[in-house]
Order: structure tokens, then C-alpha cells, then sequence
């Protein structure tokens, strides 16, 4: 049980990182870009204003904290 | 060769460079520590399995629909892209501290010399940390190699690319015989955030069904773009920083003002 724990972990941390935001903020982003695109295919827009909010939003709180 | 394949193999080299700087700093601090024999065998056995996985997964990831392999790719790519890019940012602006190899090395060594000695010909404490660095810091790459290769259906430059970043390390590595102390990691780690965060946009957006302007060629904007944004978030934490410290010192100089006057 703790060697899968530790499995997990270790794919938790390699996938998201240190901060879990930005990892749901991607996929949230994808979801919505997708809803978006379906009749507008112009949604491209999305990806690139939701990463400039992610970015900014964790190396801020990250500098805060520090 | 295309703009595109010039810049997934510079991504795959850059990361592949970096990841093998700090994995042959480990290698070599417990080679010279504790001896060669056992720390190669170390070192074949993660190198084989790692190739062992990329052969594995390639074939199943380019066997995927290519709109499914690029919200997959591009999702991953953002998300592994944006935290290398943060790390990077934050050192940049002198809120973490730097990799430092041989702080890294010095620490290794230490740790090499306490773990004790073997009679048997096999040291399993040289095998183990061998395996787990290289393994582990090559992990990261296989993951790129991957994921860019599979979705330009170019695996074996993405592969090559990877392949010359670790041979141009272990020789700067044999010719110096030392840890590579002088590579600009953090640069190389920003310039490689950069490059998955804006592949990761463009192939995720793409694979999501948006179409953008120009094509492949928005990927000559969206890379300038994303590494303008990236030096003026330094540029910011950097200021917000040196405004915090300003702030937090102020009373202290009124009170050494007051005592001067007292």
C-alpha cells in the first residue's frame, strides 16, 4: 500500500508540480477552448490569456511567499 | 528541416542538456567516490529502461487521433512548460536560489562517503543513486521526446536530438572531469519553458478544434510573445520585490533616525 502511495505521489508530483493551480487551470482552459471552438473557430485566444493569468497569478503568489 | 522541427529539436536538446548536466554531476561524485564499476552498471540499466519506455510509448502515442494527441500533447506540454517556466522566472528574479552543481557534487560526495563500504564487487549504494538520477532527470526528457516527437510524427529527431545533448555533456563532462559548474542552467531552463509553454498553446488550442491566425506561422508570434511576457514578469517580481523590501526596512531606518537624533 505505501509502495502505491508512493507511486502516486511521485506521478503527482512529476505531472502537476509544485502548484495544482496552473494543472487545472490548463485543463480548464482546454475544456473551454473545445466548448468555444465548436461553433467559433476562432477560439484560440483562450489557451493564450488563461496561461498569461496562470503564470502571473503563481509566480506572484509563489514571490509572496517568500 | 521546418521552423517547426528546428524548434522541437533546439526544445529537446535544451531540455535534454540540462536534465544531463545534473544527472552526470551525480553520477560523477559517486563514481569518483565510491568507483566506477558498479555506478555504470547504474547507469546502463536506467539509460536502457528509458529507451525501453520511449519505444514502448511512442508507437502507442502516434497511434492516436491527432486532434486527441494534440489536447493531450499540448495540455501536458503547457502544464510541465508553465512550471519550468515559473521556477525559471522565480530564480531569474532572485527568489530561488540557483542550481548550484557543485554544492550538488559536495553534498553528493558527502552523502557517498557516509553511506559506508562494501566487500562484494557489486556496491548497491553506487547502483542506486546512479540508477535513480539518471533515471529520474531522464524521465523528464523521455516525456518530451515523446510528446513533441509523437505529435510532429518525428520521434527519432526528437530522439537524436536528445541522444547529441547527452553525448556533447558526457564529453564536456570527460574533458573537464568535473561538474559542469559553468553551464547557464537557468537560462536553458527559461529558454525550454518558453518553448513547451508555446508549443503546448498552439498544439492544444489546435487539437481543441480553434483555428489560429496564420497557421504554423503564429507560432513565430506566440514564441516572441510568450518570451516578452515571461522577462516582464522577472522584470515585475523583481520590482515588487525590491518595493516589499523597501517597505519592510523603512521602519527601521526611521528608528535608526530617531536614535541618531536621541
Amino acid at each position: 500500500m505505501n509502495r502505491i502511495a508512493a507511486l502516486l505521489r511521485f506521478i503527482w508530483d512529476f505531472v502537476v508540480g509544485d502548484d495544482w493551480r496552473i494543472a487545472a487551470g490548463v485543463v480548464v482552459a482546454l475544456g473551454a477552448t473545445a466548448l468555444v471552438a465548436d461553433t467559433h473557430p476562432g477560439a484560440w485566444w483562450i489557451l493564450p490569456l488563461t496561461v498569461a493569468a496562470l503564470l502571473a497569478l503563481s509566480v506572484f503568489t509563489a514571490a509572496r511567499g517568500r | 528541416m521546418t521552423g517547426t522541427e528546428f524548434g522541437l529539436a533546439l526544445s529537446v536538446f535544451l531540455a535534454c542538456a540540462v536534465e544531463a548536466v545534473e544527472a552526470l554531476t551525480i553520477v560523477l561524485a559517486v563514481g569518483f567516490t565510491r568507483g566506477w564499476r558498479s555506478t555504470f552498471i547504474g547507469v546502463g540499466a536506467a539509460t536502457a529502461l528509458l529507451v525501453a519506455t520511449t519505444a514502448a510509448l511512442g508507437p502507442a502515442l502516434t497511434a492516436l487521433p491527432l486532434s486527441v494527441l494534440r489536447v493531450l500533447v499540448g495540455g501536458l506540454l503547457l502544464i510541465f512548460g508553465l512550471q519550468w517556466l515559473r521556477k525559471a522566472i522565480l530564480r531569474a528574479a532572485g527568489l530561488k536560489a540557483l542550481h548550484d552543481e557543485v554544492a550538488a557534487y559536495e553534498s553528493e560526495r558527502a552523502a557517498a562517503r557516509e553511506a559506508g563500504t562494501t566487500a562484494s564487487r557489486f556496491d548497491a549504494y553506487s547502483f542506486t543513486i546512479a540508477f535513480k538520477g539518471v533515471f529520474l532527470e531522464g524521465l523528464e526528457v523521455v516525456f518530451i521526446v515523446l510528446t513533441f516527437g509523437a505529435n510532429q510524427h518525428h520521434i527519432a529527431l526528437a530522439a537524436a536530438a536528445a541522444a547529441a545533448a547527452v553525448l556533447v555533456v558526457i564529453a564536456a563532462g570527460l574533458i573537464v572531469h568535473a561538474p559542469l559548474a559553468r553551464v547557464p542552467e537557468n537560462a536553458m531552463k527559461f529558454g525550454v519553458g518558453v518553448m513547451l509553454t508555446s508549443f503546448g498553446m498552439f498544439w492544444g488550442a489546435e487539437g481543441a478544434g480553434a483555428r489560429w491566425p496564420g497557421g504554423d506561422g503564429a507560432l513565430l508570434a506566440i514564441i516572441p510573445l510568450t518570451l516578452g511576457f515571461a522577462l516582464a514578469l522577472v522584470a515585475a517580481v523583481r520590482r515588487r520585490t525590491a518595493v516589499d523590501r523597501g517597505q519592510a526596512t523603512a521602519p527601521d531606518e526611521d528608528r535608526s533616525t530617531e536614535a541618531v537624533r536621541a
